[in-house]
């Protein structure tokens, strides 16, 4: 494995980068047009221009990859999150070209993608499952009629909220179930549903789990996603407040069982559902890198995405369960480009200023720069910061720190009410749950920052001030750059 | 300078109608373009790569700096013409930059018909050469063409502005300091052999670059000679025997890195001292131009919103805003140079005429260079404006423009009629660069306005004999005149016939016009000096 293609955007292709840097791979990036200018195209060892009918297209498009891949003399393809990262079938058609994917077999994905199946091989070997039915596309729902309410419904092939319904009375229970399928069979291409039983107290608890394929398997920890706004994570954790070492181990040894039933490679995440008498039941699992793994390289010390690589690359697991050591407590707030003042509408713009916090604890994972256009065409992750202390406390603290240090104008995005959730008493107890955005901060609006029409005035004078002073350095004969110069490799109607 | 405010909104379902109308004219633009760069067709193409030779393109991105601009003219030419044979009149031409010098490129397309010169082809060459002399760039010929096209010599050969017009312009150029070289990548026979040996240097490539006179079949029917075309006029011969070409290339590749060093020791010539300032692009979104110009053309629209996505900040000083508000006149930067923006808001009447006088005295009075945008019906008809002295008043502006000394740049961005696109700087006035935009038309006054016209002198000789036209008779009358306007005032139809410079994406358009700008920096300006202007 010499030179690795990374079929994402974002942040996250920010990071494989690094990661293959850090190997002494070569990296590709590949770019939508809307993505020339994008951090991860200028950090990549190469980058290759995609074509596609959409923004999107392009980094959904199997074939269109694999050509990038092809021209790009790459071996490796690493998908991210996102996108294609959990299609069985791209990987399998990325290992039908002689390329590694850097991630599970395409089986293993195949097999736990699928939630229903995935579902009962947790039943299997004895991993707690909620109560539930599956639902055959057409199935009656009168399956249901044993099951307590509140319920959900659940696309099988489902994943980031999508396909996804609570239902809190049965007379909700067929729209439910119909919307449930249309989206999914608009979304996934599969109408098959299953019902669960839904916590509406309980937390959202993880175990990251990364093995060989071949025997070596450790498990890194837990983390904690309960803050969630429509079923996307906002801010993570780990360790979970919840979690007693006793549970720890429960927790873990459930993910290592369901992992080593299917010899699971590379690295994953078991979800679970915690109860608030402790109990805690499978959800499932996640094929790929999470967005959130920061919080586990902060307590484990481990890098996962090197990891993942060199497991990749055919190498043995280099570490057993002995020696993963947690320590301390990580938390990381995503910046997704959402407007709490307007509803958390998705906001677009451009990145006019830009600075991020630094300092002992604290991590940036980010897919922006200066001058990034932000639009709405992709998914409204911007970056994340991550913080680590010994104590939950600490690690809250340097966040509440970093939030206020960090400045991004031009678009809107949730910062603000990281920083009131970080203080918010019950979020300090660490007494949270997967409705704890909506049950508290469903009316929240930010406060208006002291003295705001002076700042703007002291703002805009200052930027005034700025074209005048560049141009006095730059001299009135012509001295300056010309469009020769800047423009690049312009060409008539090849777009700009 | 003050930002123009927009009253543009985005949301309304006739930006929604122009967004979608106009988006699919510049990709219908990007397709065409798309298929010309293709050449003579995928056999010609595959003869052509057999050979080991590179394409015209690729030539070109190999010869110019890596990474930098190529403002290609007129890649459209001979469009729909010659039966369609002839794309791109087989020849590439452009401005593009060689060791941080700007040059003009002008080079053979062999995938075309053997890159023979059609009269198109010879039109092209001689704009390049033009542009090259008004901007003195120095001029690269990438030579690989069969010499004029045969069958078509009586509109290549003789005229004035025909084939021979390429040998002078060299020996014009060349005596007043502006570099000719050339590389030989391929055939130069009878006259196109001149095009080498008029330079001041040329390469030529071993085993395809071939100089004669006349070819082997010339010359075994004129003397029975027997001669392979390397004996005749190869890279050997040329480089040791004839001395007709100075440096042996090995291949494509290497002429062209030959080629970039005989500009690298041209030196830097001087350039004018301008006004300029940092670039800053405009402040409103320039992809809002597809939602702002109509859908139907002869809508009337505010041409400020126009600038407003043209100009650095959208910063605007309009010059005299209040009189004659027809027309636009006013100071603007573009890519940070100082231009004089005239643009058309409105039928051009005497007042507007008088302004832009005025502002193209002060322009050449402050070596500002023009840039007017053409969206005109024509001057303005009626007694009371005849008596009022219209003709006199849009002569002032004709005079005006016509001696103008500062560089002037047109872009037909709308309708482009009557006198209109002599006053506001048309073809036949000198622009350094003309443009179309796909929303452009081109004729001497509107198809509606011809049809009508022609109607009224029909019903008037009808009318001598006592007789007239019913309603049905009438509009029988008039489609053929209208349709025929419809075809021949397309933006295709005149970049075909070179009437311009290139059918510019109204995206690209302040691009383009900041390169030309740029471009035109080596030419000292003038003091002004005007006609008599009739009072």
């Amino acid at each position: 494995m010499r030179r690795v293609l990374v079929a994402n955007r974002g942040e996250i292709a920010v990071r494989v980068i690094r990661a293959c840097r850090l190997l002494g791979l070569e990296s590709v990036a590949v770019y939508a047009e809307a993505d020339r200018e994008a951090p991860h195209v200028a950090l990549a060892d190469r980058a290759v221009p995609l074509a596609g009918s959409t923004a999107v297209a392009p980094y959904l498009t199997i074939a269109t990859l694999l050509e990038a891949a092809r021209v790009s003399g790459a071996d490796a393809v690493h998908p991210g999150y996102g996108f294609l990262a959990e299609r069985a079938d791209f990987a399998a058609a990325v290992e039908a070209a002689g390329l590694v994917f850097v991630g599970p077999t395409a089986e293993t994905m195949a097999a736990l993608g699928d939630k229903v199946a995935a579902r009962r091989l947790a039943a299997r070997v004895g991993v707690p499952v909620l109560p539930g039915v599956e639902l055959a596309e057409g199935a009656e729902p009168a399956a249901a009629a044993g099951l307590d309410y509140p319920l959900v419904v659940k696309a099988s092939a489902g994943g980031g909220g999508r396909g996804l319904r609570v239902v809190e009375r049965p007379a909700d229970l067929v729209p439910a179930l119909e919307g449930a399928r249309r989206e999914a069979l608009a979304a996934f291409g599969d109408g098959t549903v299953y019902l669960e039983r839904w916590l509406p107290r309980a937390r959202h608890v993880e175990v990251q789990v990364l093995g060989d394929g071949r025997g070596g398997l450790v498990h890194l920890g837990e983390r904690e996603c309960s803050i969630q706004r429509r079923h996307q994570k906002l801010l993570e954790e780990s360790p979970s407040p919840a979690v007693t070492p006793a549970l720890r181990r429960q927790l873990t040894e459930a993910a290592l069982a369901l992992a080593r039933a299917v010899g699971y490679r590379s690295a994953g995440t078991v979800e679970f559902l915690l109860d608030e008498a402790g109990r805690f039941y499978f959800l499932e699992v996640n094929t790929r890198l999470q967005v959130e793994h920061p919080v586990t390289e902060w307590v484990t010390g481990l890098d996962l995405v090197a990891l993942q690589l060199r497991l990749a690359a055919g190498e043995a697991l280099p570490l057993a369960q002995r020696d993963v050591t947690l320590a301390g407590h990580a938390l990381e707030c995503r910046l997704v480009a959402e407007d709490p003042a307007s509803g958390f509408r998705p906001a677009t713009g451009r990145v006019h200023v830009l600075e991020w916090p630094t300092g002992p604890g604290v991590r940036v994972d980010a897919g922006i720069a200066p001058g990034s256009v932000v639009g709405s065409d992709y998914d409204s992750l911007l970056a994340k910061l991550s913080t680590w202390g010994e104590t939950r406390e600490a690690a809250r603290r340097r966040m509440l720190e970093a939030l206020r240090a960090t400045t991004l104008l031009g678009v809107a995005t949730v910062r603000d009410l990281h920083l009131a959730l970080l203080e918010d008493p019950a979020f300090v107890a660490g007494d949270t749950h997967i409705r704890f955005l909506e049950a508290r901060y469903a009316a929240w609006r930010p406060p208006a920052p002291a003295g705001w029409p002076a700042l703007l005035a002291a703002a805009a004078l200052a930027r005034a001030a700025e074209p005048r002073a560049a141009a006095a350095g730059a001299g009135p004969s012509g001295a300056g750059p010309s469009p020769w110069q800047t423009l690049g490799p312009f060409r008539l109607g090849e777009g700009r | 300078m003050r930002r123009l405010e927009t009253r543009v909104s985005t949301r309304t379902a006739e930006f929604e109608t122009n967004r979608r109308h106009n988006e699919a004219l510049a990709a219908e633009l990007r397709e065409r373009l798309a298929r010309v760069r293709m050449g003579g067709g995928p056999e010609a193409r595959a003869r052509h790569a057999a050979r080991g030779k590179l394409f015209v393109r690729e030539r070109i991105d190999r010869l110019l700096d890596p990474g930098t601009p190529f403002l290609e003219l007129s890649p459209l030419a001979a469009y729909d013409l010659y039966g369609g044979e002839a794309p791109g009149a087989g020849l590439v031409t452009g401005i593009g930059v060689v060791h941080g010098r700007e040059v003009v490129i002008v080079a053979n397309d062999a995938t075309v018909k053997g890159g023979t010169y059609y009269p198109l082809t010879v039109k092209k060459h001689l704009r390049a050469q033009e542009i090259a002399l008004e901007n003195r760039l120095p001029c690269l010929y990438l030579v690989d063409s069969g010499g004029a096209f045969l069958p078509l010599q009586a509109e290549v050969f003789p005229d004035r502005d025909h084939f021979g017009r390429i040998f002078y312009n060299q020996a014009q150029m060349s005596a007043r300091g502006i570099p000719q070289l050339a590389a030989v990548m391929g055939s130069c026979t009878a006259g196109g052999a001149y095009v080498p040996a008029m330079c001041d240097e040329t390469v030529i490539v071993r085993g395809t670059g071939t100089i004669f006179l006349g070819g082997p079949p010339l010359v075994k029917a004129a003397t029975g000679e027997e001669v392979t075309p390397e004996e005749l006029g190869g890279a050997l011969v040329h480089t040791q025997k004839s001395g007709v070409a100075d440096y042996l290339a090995e291949d494509d590749a290497h002429a062209l890195e030959l080629l970039r060093d005989l500009v690298a020791h041209l030196g830097t010539p001087p350039r004018r001292a301008v006004d300029v300032a940092p670039p800053e692009p405009p402040a409103y979104d320039p992809r809002e131009l597809y939602g702002i110009l109509p859908a139907d053309p002869r809508t009337p629209y505010e041409v400020r919103e126009v600038i407003a996505r043209l100009v650095d900040g959208s910063r605007f000083h309009e010059f005299k805003p209040r009189y004659g508000p027809t027309l636009v006149t006013g100071f603007a930067r573009l890519h940070g140079y100082l231009v004089g923006l005239v643009a058309n808001n409105g039928v051009l009447v005497s007042e507007a005429a008088l302004k832009a006088t005025h502002f193209i005295q002060l322009c050449n009075a402050r070596g500002v260079p023009l840039l007017f945008l053409q969206n005109i019906t024509g001057f303005m008809v009626g007694r009371q404006y005849e008596q009022g002295g219209i003709a006199k008043d849009g002569a002032k502006m004709v005079n005006a423009v016509a001696t103008s000394v500062v560089p002037k740049f047109t872009v037909i961005i709308g309708g482009s009629h009557g006198a209109g696109n002599y006053g506001m700087c048309g073809r036949a006035f000198q622009p350094r660069l003309l443009f179309m935009w796909p929303q452009g038309r081109i004729s001497v006054m509107g198809g509606e306005q011809a049809a009508l016209t022609l109607l009224q002198v029909k019903l008037d000789q009808l009318a001598a004999r006592g007789e007239t036209l019913d309603a049905e008779q009438r509009e029988a009358f008039m489609a053929p005149i209208r349709e025929a306007y419809e075809r021949e005032g397309s933006p295709y139809f005149s970049t075909a016939r070179l009437w311009d410079d290139g059918v510019l994406d109204p995206l690209e358009t302040r691009d383009a016009l900041g390169l030309g700008l740029a471009a035109a920096l080596h030419t000292p300006i003038g003091p002004p000096a005007y006609g008599v202007f009739r009072m």
